[in-house]
């Protein structure tokens, strides 16, 4: 696929690399030389300086060819106008943007074809927002990702001591929880990814990622570690974007939350724009001041400021002076590795949870959702079986006949409304949604193909 | 510093290159020529080698930095060039030494041209063919075709291809992938190459000559299968297809990648390389057509007209045929010709020299310098077409200018102190350090009666120009070695 990435930002730079490495022509657009030769060294992709809403750029870009264009500049209006620039010029067929700013988003009715023709609008902010809603809904998650529309989700826990799986078998799960149906897709042992099967041993220590249906998430939890229930008290620092309607939202599920700003304009702004939030202006690693707010009665605290190593340090401060859950916002992914489990209870990387989403567009079958797991390494995907038995190669078939390879494992599936946790003998009917965990992601490619409908069907 | 990974890939290397040796393996047997057995035991040879060095190390694979690029480029130069004398040792005919079949073997490499062979018509077809080939393969690099070929060279690809390819700019690509890139240079070397033969055949050469002297021409080599060179055939039409190729060949092949994709001319018209490039050879060849004119050098003028700008054009390219030798022509211009190959063709090119582009850049840096000291608080910007030129780039050009006239001076010393007489000593290392090949004085026609040192030294000096000195320089750096 020829694809023109506009702005080698995070999430520019993070789609050149990831895309590049899977077989794409990728062309990076930058007003910024510096960036781009030390991005061409280590890529191999091709560079072009210049602004992307131009014309001459987008042409020399490549333009007349490209299949996509992924606008992530800095800027909402210069993503608009690039997208709009493309389509009209190049009648490019398709067209995602990063928009950021809520004016925009409110009016989706903007984003057609005659008005700003953008196929496919991201918002980091709302995903990387979506992203800590669910990780304060389950506090022992390690990551929470969701599929067919909310009604299956896939949670990553560490199993810990004293949880009643520890120790046994697998298939002890099905005889704790006779009633409820759910699917563990892989387990990280040290590291190390071990394909799950009826008699694997639980250990403790190991990351396990199942598959359930929403309700049924807490129940499955309680067997792989000791739950806690939800915290309610939560403070935030770094009233940005991401604070502010992280802020929004958790006030209105009827969180206690804190937010600590250090620009008093900003906070000022934000008081007036939540409700029952308490704003406070002041240095996000003030230990006086997160004293004064008991810190050590928080459930929750999240560093959300645009620095990382500041987000790092607060965090691990509000760790000390006992706040219960600590997560940070940390882009860099050699810090992310660096932190988890260790310093930081999370280390959110909007990285990864804004790239998985590009990824939906950029796969080919018709895929309704991808997220990047465990850093980028692995990949659960939700993907439509369109077809008859003649022309897929998956319709008609039960999923033990499917030739998936290795590290591939079938969670779960959605037919019309009604979930259905995958077994060997589930037969996948025309227009099932089926939920894959890819462990190896360099097998994804042939995933893909399994997925794609013969030539011949119309 | 060898590091494993770094190896691994000069086994794939030197497996691929393996290869190259069937084409004229197949000549000799079907000919039955004395090179059979010679070109059969240099692919034994070569492909076990290669294959052991691979194997043992196959498990190596980590990304290649910056470094290994250099490392990895000037080995396999060298490597290949020793390799590429086994044909030369082991064949009865013709009898060379070592340093001799170095000498020949780094000359058809680097697209030099200089040889130490003479009585090329009585030489077996298949060593001619061998020698022609090794240019072809040099010229448009033979990395270059290896990241073509090679997919798993992939991400560091782009080290390998900065390091050979020529040029003050090389970070444009013309797709996003450097193994497509790669690929459409090929595809142009092969289109090219193919035409010029088919050129030549038509225009009276047999169906070997004109693929050997296609081979050479579009690599602006210079070698050929005759030691009359192309006045072996006395017919103009194959000399004004020879400067047609030469021309076309020393014109930068991401700009006939343009024209091609595009379909219309302007790309070529546009280009201030281009420009300066034809504008400078067709100053000299009325230069030279009016001086040999004047001295009534050669009989009827149309001989002098064909035959001037023919010269003009195979040394200003870098391509080193001649016709009936220009060392004996008239007053300045032996000297002004030779002088002229160090201007070279366009970057990005088959050609050797410096590059016209780098010295529009000092042309153009001078000038600056020049307006700067009448207006001194002016903000002067160096422009190629429309397009500010980087501060980066320029200070890049200047220090390969310095570092060029130092190795010139420096080899030329070299080659003087190993007993050499003066015009053929700096002749010498003019026509290696920029891959043209034939020089004045005792070398005028070939480097036979050069001793081995002299010999040694003019090698290195082609492995320098054609890796256009600092990717060779850059080994020579303690710096490079520390960890």
């Amino acid at each position: 696929m020829k694809i023109i990435i506009l702005g080698a930002g995070q999430v520019g730079t993070s789609m050149a690399e990831i895309l590049s490495r899977e077989d794409n022509d990728i062309t990076l657009v930058d007003i910024d030389s510096e960036k781009l030769a030390g991005l061409q060294d280590r890529l191999d992709i091709r560079t072009v300086h210049g602004a992307g809403s131009h014309p001459s750029v987008l042409e020399q870009a490549g333009g007349p060819d490209a299949d996509l264009v992924l606008a992530v500049t800095n800027q909402d209006e210069v993503n608009m106008a690039s997208c709009q620039i493309a389509h009209s010029l190049f009648h490019t067929p398709k067209k995602i943007a990063r928009i950021r700013s809520g004016e925009y988003l409110s009016h989706p009715e903007i984003f057609v074809d005659d008005a700003i023709p953008i196929d496919v609008i991201i918002s980091p902010e709302h995903i990387v927002t979506q992203h800590i809603r669910n990780l304060i809904q389950y506090p022992n998650a390690l990551q929470v990702v969701s599929f067919a529309k909310d009604r299956i989700q896939l949670v990553g826990v560490r199993a810990n001591q004293g949880s009643p799986l520890i120790g046994r078998q697998l298939k002890a799960l099905r005889e704790d929880l006779p009633d409820i149906d759910s699917r563990v897709a892989a387990i990280y042992r040290q590291n190390r990814a071990i394909l799950p099967r009826g008699d694997t041993v639980i250990e403790s220590g190991d990351e396990v990622f199942f598959l359930a249906a929403r309700q049924h998430i807490h129940s499955v939890m309680s067997e792989l570690c000791r739950v806690e229930r939800p915290g309610r008290r939560i403070m935030l620092t770094g009233a940005g974007n991401i604070g502010l309607r992280l802020a929004s939202a958790l006030e209105q599920s009827n969180y206690t939350v804190k937010i600590i700003e250090r620009d008093a304009k900003r906070a000022k702004q934000v008081s007036g724009q939540l409700d029952r939030s308490v704003v406070l202006h002041g240095d996000g690693a003030d230990e006086e001041l997160m004293n004064q707010e008991n810190i050590d009665t928080v459930d929750v605290f999240c560093s959300l400021t645009n620095d990382d190593e500041a987000n790092i340090l607060s965090a691990m401060l509000a760790k000390r002076l006992g706040a219960h859950r600590t997560m940070a916002l940390v882009n860099r992914s050699a810090y992310v590795d660096l932190l988890e489990n260790s310093l930081v209870d999370i280390a959110i990387s909007p990285r990864v949870a804004t790239v998985g989403t590009i990824l939906t567009h950029v796969r080919k079958g018709d895929m309704v959702a991808v997220h990047s797991l465990r850093r980028g390494a692995a990949e659960a995907i939700e993907v439509i079986a369109h077809g008859d038995p003649e022309s897929s190669k998956v319709v008609g078939r039960s999923i033990e006949d499917i030739q998936f390879p290795e590290g591939t494992m079938v969670g779960a599936i959605l037919r019309g409304d009604e979930v259905i946790i995958a077994h060997g003998s589930t037969v996948i009917e025309p227009e099932d949604h089926v939920i894959l965990f890819v462990i190896d992601k360099s097998r994804l490619r042939e995933v893909e193909q399994l997925f794609q409908v013969a030539v011949t069907f119309i | 510093m060898f590091s494993p990974a770094v190896l691994r890939i000069l086994g794939v290397l030197l497996t691929m290159f393996s290869t190259t040796l069937i084409p004229p393996f197949m000549i000799a047997w079907m000919g039955r020529d004395s090179g059979t057995a010679a070109f059969g035991l240099a692919f034994l040879g070569t492909i076990t080698a290669g294959a052991a060095l691979w194997f043992s190390c196959r498990n190596q694979k980590r990304e290649l930095r910056v470094r290994d690029g250099f490392l990895i480029v000037v080995l396999f130069w060298v490597v290949l060039a020793v390799f590429g004398t086994a044909p030369f040792l082991l064949s009865p005919f013709p009898e060379l030494d070592l340093v001799d079949a170095l000498f020949e073997s780094m000359s058809g490499l680097t697209t030099t041209g200089a040889t130490v062979l003479s009585g090329l018509d009585q030489l077996p077809p298949s060593i001619l063919y061998y020698r022609q080939q090794l240019q072809w393969l040099g010229g448009m690099g033979i990395i270059v075709l290896a990241v073509a070929v090679m997919p798993m060279l992939g991400i560091g690809g782009m080290q390998l291809y900065r390091a050979e390819t020529p040029g003050p700019m090389k970070d444009s690509k013309l797709t996003p992938r450097i193994t497509e890139t790669a690929k459409a240079l090929w595809y142009i070397y092969l289109g090219l190459t193919v035409t010029c033969a088919l050129a030549y055949w038509l225009g009276g050469m047999s169906i070997f000559d004109a693929v050997g002297h296609a081979f050479s021409t579009v690599a602006i080599g210079g070698f050929s299968t005759h030691d009359q060179s192309l006045g072996f055939y006395d017919s103009p039409a194959i000399l004004i297809i020879a400067i047609a190729f030469m021309l076309i060949s020393a014109v930068n092949f991401a700009l006939h990648f343009t024209v091609f994709k595009t379909r219309s001319i302007k790309a070529y018209l546009a280009d201030t390389e281009v420009r300066v490039f034809l504008g400078f050879v067709l100053v000299v060849s009325a230069i030279s057509v009016l001086t040999l004119m004047a001295s009534e050098t050669y009989a009827s003028v149309t001989d002098t007209l064909v035959h001037g700008i023919f010269q003009v054009v195979s040394i200003g390219t870098t391509t080193g045929f001649t016709t009936s030798g220009f060392h004996w022509w008239p007053s300045f211009l032996p000297i002004m010709l030779i002088i002229m190959s160090a201007v070279g063709g366009c970057a990005g090119s088959t050609s050797g020299g410096m590059k016209v582009i780098r010295l529009v850049l000092l042309y153009k840096q001078g000038k600056r310098e020049i307006s700067q000291l009448i207006h001194p608080s002016a903000l002067i910007t160096v422009k190629l077409g429309d397009k500010p030129v980087p501060d980066h780039v320029i200070n890049a050009v200047w220090g390969f200018f310095a570092l060029y006239i130092l190795s010139y001076v420096g080899l030329s010393i070299a080659v003087t102190a190993t007993g050499v007489e003066l015009v053929t000593a700096f002749s010498a290392v003019t026509a290696c350090l920029n891959n043209l090949g034939p020089g004045l004085g005792q070398v005028a026609e070939n480097y036979a009666s050069l001793g081995s040192a002299s010999k040694l030294v003019l090698t290195a000096a082609m492995l320098l120009g054609r890796l256009e000195i600092f990717t060779l320089l850059v080994l020579l750096t303690p710096a490079f070695w520390r960890s």
